[in-house]
């Protein structure tokens, strides 16, 4: 169809849409044809998959309702939106539970087909929303889906389950129309997934094709949006998750130094997709040892980081907990390893498909004794990928653990992720003692206190080391006062040292003003599209937006002092909070939380932030 | 038994000698423990074995026994309580050229530490676990272990114990274990030789060491090793050999139904070819478990190996799992990876 002859279409600069419907509804898939679609079409986007911890919640209930949330942009954008302008809703109770998310004036789409009195009733509505005035405020598109589908593969040889089974496909139909995106990146897609059943493939082609010429007939629809292309930097793309963002950080950084990827972990979510990521890739000699529970994974991996591998275990909250003693345990024997914690909403078991930023203060203190390692925490989905090789290579050119913070809202989520050159990335050179040299286990290079990594395997360098304190430079076991307070301010002072190689803080805005908003993590977007939303309002606000946690920028007091007020913004009761409290208690803080297991919203965060302005 | 070992470790290109293991520590177990004639057995063996000494790697837990490797000069990790197996594995994984030997005790490997043990053995990872059972915890000064006879009386347990013991050996056989062998304190040459045949073993082999402890349980296994008694409470399996036992070796082993039964030769028209010849190589691990559980005062305890079956072992089939799959893909290294799958160019 030429442009011409499209429907009255409107330029429009960032969409936001919300697909939702039971968890057997296909809603993940359909969201990320719609997100790879767009991706090659040229847009930057940014994708969040919010979905129960039930796999199959009983049939039409609010329990079972899966959503994923797209927002695809011609600038560039740095979340997955707030409000959404289109929600796609399968069943009642998906637009029971994800009405409030959609924008005043919003497109609504549902299957009118599942609008029967049983799924209403189930969704806890008295009477069918779509024929009272529920939704006037709405541009309400009502598609009978089952019927559509039945009728467009009437001639096909399907069973009925198969048949109905293809409806998200009709949905997607009508997406494309709305949004004037080709059908050939997902037609291209469905002949490889069903390289062997072309009939499948084809029934869900018709099914795209019949939802696209629904669209283009329906009076509802009486105009159609266009998201021009993006003005990316030049080069090469792909969509990345931040899971395998993490997962693909880590084997950079292994063939980086020379050293084999060992993952020694347990399955557990939002953090599973790690070690699922990294267990495909046997061609790069990754070895993963899904290991009987959290301490083993860790545990294992400290034997591996023993023998020469860069060692690695993945987790989330409640794992981290169960690891406490074995990161003590690398700590005293100062061996690298990276610890990975995909944070959720705890405490316990919690909400453990919801995001959270709980486990700071456990991640930093969590420990027995004094057990300081290196923390970093990644600002996005793709950043993932240089948070996760960053925390290696200090890890090992440092002979320390490390942990490496993202969670779960990052982990799930997407985004555009510019492809690196490996040749563009530093080296890592990891401290290997050469083989019949002189060894002492805790001999140290005078500026960095870094001992040196002996091999097992290698002549010359046989040696012990353990849990029990040891002399410092001999490795004897020891309980001497002296040596012990020594060996504490040591072990402390070296992952001290690694300050000196970190960027300073950036600061996005003026380094002085009005209000200095702070964030960590995986606030990074929702955080910074609020900021820039102040100051293109014409208001004095900053962000500083920190990455590495322990240590902390060199200049991180400087970055502080330069306004009259600092909010610090996190999704927990107040830790990033606190522990600046604990380094800078000069500043006047004013913390801004939530803990819903859900991220910020830029209309929150820009209410708060007018608000402590008001108060200057 | 074969005297040679045949694997992929690597050899050393001179003979060693004891003087090669001996650690310069001073070796803290108390005078009179059980331990010190095993870590004599360790260093008389480990030439004989054969590998460069830089091959050899302990690992160790918590406990009496997991001081080990500070005794031995080798390649040393004193882990944390329990998980010494974990750590082994991981060890074992990232470098299968080395010869990876665990020492733990009945308390870090059979409470604490039970998860990790039953999952090393069922992954048959090619480790030797030398598991000192002393039946008491020793290092926190004598409470009950998880392999102290039901009515101990010990610290914790000042009216007898009310738990039923762990038996080492039917826990291992349980998690199909390939390997096991059982072996006493006092009888050091049967324990170089089991250690011998442990690291022949390809897979996760179990040695249980039954071991005295002077302080907190001493004599507990008196009842089996008293001169007066050992011929007549133990027997020494050896792979193809009838299973005799008794000062005169006259009393024997046969399978009566489905168990087994002592006997004595010469009654009721016994002779030695009705009793059992040994078959550790096995596959079928039925008669094994039932020889491993043979206890006082019906059968005679079971020493020697009593398993070593021939089964892949996880470490070898990582190595081929990563040689098939690399031969096979297109992805060569990470800039290959990073541009597979959908890409798009702007």
């Amino acid at each position: 169809m030429s442009e011409k002859e499209r429907k009255n279409v409107l330029e429009v600069e960032d969409v936001v849409i919300r697909f939702s419907g039971d968890s057997g509804d296909g809603m993940q898939l359909t969201g990320t044809l719609f997100a790879d679609t767009v991706a090659f079409t040229g847009n930057d986007l940014a994708t969040f998959p919010d979905f129960p911890a039930e796999i199959r919640a009983p049939q039409n209930t609010v329990a079972g309702v899966s959503g994923f949330q797209l927002r695809f942009s011609k600038n560039k954008i740095h979340n997955s939106g707030d409000l959404c302008d289109v929600l796609v809703a399968m069943n009642p109770a998906s637009l029971k539970t994800n009405l409030k998310w959609v924008k005043r004036g919003g497109t609504i789409l549902v299957d009118e087909d599942n609008f029967d009195d049983k799924a209403i009733e189930k969704a806890g509505y008295t009477n069918n929303p779509l024929y009272d005035d529920h939704l006037a405020q709405y541009n309400l598109i009502k598609a009978p889906m089952k019927k559509m589908v039945r009728e467009a593969l009437k001639d096909e040889k399907l069973d009925q389950k198969s048949v109905d089974r293809t409806k998200n496909m009709f949905a997607l139909g009508i997406l494309y129309f709305l949004f004037n995106k080709p059908l050939e990146y997902t037609f291209k897609f469905l002949d490889t997934k069903f390289k062997k059943n072309p009939l499948i493939a084809d029934a869900n082609k018709k099914v795209i094709q019949a939802g696209y010429h629904f669209a283009d007939t329906i009076e509802a629809i009486s105009k159609t949006a266009l998201v021009p292309p993006a003005n990316l930097i030049k080069g090469k793309y792909r969509n990345i998750t931040g899971n395998v963002a993490t997962a693909w950080g880590l084997m950079a950084a292994a063939e980086k130094s020379g050293r084999q990827l060992f993952l020694g972990s347990y399955p557990i979510t939002p953090a599973t997709e790690i070690l699922m990521e990294l267990a495909k890739h046997r061609e790069l000699g990754v070895k993963t040892f899904q290991a009987e529970d959290e301490i083993a994974g860790i545990t294992s991996a400290i034997g591996a980081s023993f023998a020469g591998s860069l060692a690695c275990t993945t987790t989330s909250g409640p794992g981290l907990s169960l690891k406490s003693e074995a990161m003590g345990l690398a700590v005293i024997v100062e061996l690298p390893l990276v610890v990975v914690d995909v944070q959720r909403a705890g405490p316990s078991t919690g909400m453990p498909t919801k995001s959270e930023q709980a486990d700071l203060l456990q991640v930093l203190f969590g420990r027995n004794g004094e057990a300081p390692m290196l923390v970093i925490a990644a600002a996005s989905p793709a950043d993932c990928f240089y948070a996760a090789f960053e925390t290696a290579r200090y890890s090992l050119e440092h002979m320390t653990p490390a942990v490496l913070l993202t969670d779960g809202y990052i982990g799930f989520g997407s985004e555009v992720f510019k492809i690196p050159k490996m040749s563009g990335l530093p080296e890592i050179k990891p401290p290997l003692a050469e083989p019949n040299t002189e060894y002492k286990p805790y001999q140290r290079d005078p500026e960095t206190l870094v001992r040196k990594w002996a091999v097992p395997g290698t002549e010359g360098l046989r040696h012990r080391i353990g849990g029990l304190e040891k002399t410092n430079v001999f490795g004897q076991v020891s309980t001497d006062p002296q040596n012990h307070e020594l060996m504490i301010r040591i072990r402390k002072e070296k992952v001290m040292n690694i300050q000196k190689r970190l960027p300073l803080q950036e600061i996005l805005g003026e380094k002085e003003g009005d209000l200095l908003v702070v964030s960590w993590g995986g606030t990074s977007g929702s955080v910074r599209s609020a900021v820039e939303y102040m100051q293109k309002d014409g208001h004095k606000v900053s962000h500083a937006h920190f990455r590495y946690i322990y240590p902390l920028p060199a200049n991180t007091l400087e970055v502080l002092s330069g306004y009259k007020k600092v909010v610090v913004c996190e999704l927990n009761d107040g830790q990033f909070v606190k522990y600046l409290t604990m380094n800078f208690p000069q500043i006047p803080y004013i913390q801004y939380n939530k803990i819903q297991g859900l991220p910020f919203t830029t209309i929150e965060l820009t209410e708060k932030f007018t608000q402590i302005l008001k108060e200057i | 038994m074969i005297q040679f070992i045949d694997n992929t470790i690597e050899k050393s290109p001179y003979k060693l000698t004891k003087e090669d293991f001996v650690s310069d520590q001073m070796v803290k177990w108390c005078p009179g423990c059980g331990d010190h004639a095993i870590l004599r057995s360790v260093e008389k063996i480990f030439p004989e074995i054969g590998y460069k000494k830089e091959n050899f790697v302990f690992v160790s837990g918590i406990g009496c026994s997991s001081r080990f490797p500070y005794y031995v000069h080798t390649y040393g990790f004193h882990g944390i309580h329990g998980r010494a197996t974990a750590i082994a594995s991981g060890v074992k994984i990232a470098n299968p050229g080395l010869s990876v030997w665990i020492v733990t005790g009945d308390g870090d490997s059979m409470a604490i530490g039970g998860n990790h043990f039953i999952h090393i053995i069922r992954r048959n990872i090619d480790v030797n676990l030398l598991l000192f059972n002393n039946q008491i915890y020793g290092l926190t000064k004598g409470q009950y272990s998880p392999t102290s006879a039901l009515g101990a009386v010990t610290k914790t347990s000042p009216y007898g114990t009310i738990e039923h013991p762990f038996n080492p050996g039917e826990l291992v056989l349980g998690a199909s274990g390939t390997f096991f062998a059982r072996a006493v304190d006092i009888n050091p040459k049967l324990m170089t030789e089991i250690m011998f045949e442990a690291a022949k073993h390809d897979g996760t082999s179990v040695v249980e060491v039954l071991q005295n402890c002077v302080i907190f349980n001493d004599g507990t296994f008196d009842y089996l090793t008293a001169k007066e008694v050992r011929d007549d409470r133990l027997i020494i399996l050896k792979h193809g050999e009838p299973m005799l036992f008794g000062a005169n070796k006259d009393k024997g082993i046969i399978l009566r139904n489905t168990k087994l039964e002592v006997v004595k030769i010469g009654e009721n028209g016994i002779t030695v070819d009705d009793i059992l010849v040994h078959d550790q190589y096995s596959l079928d691990p039925g008669i094994h478990l039932m020889l491993a559980k043979m206890s006082a005062p019906n059968y005679p305890v079971a020493l020697g190996v009593i398993r070593s079956a021939k089964f892949p072992t996880y470490d070898d089939l990582m190595e081929e799992q990563i040689a098939s799959i690399k031969a096979s893909s297109k992805i060569k290294n990470m800039d290959d990876l990073l541009n597979s799958g959908e890409t798009w160019t702007i």
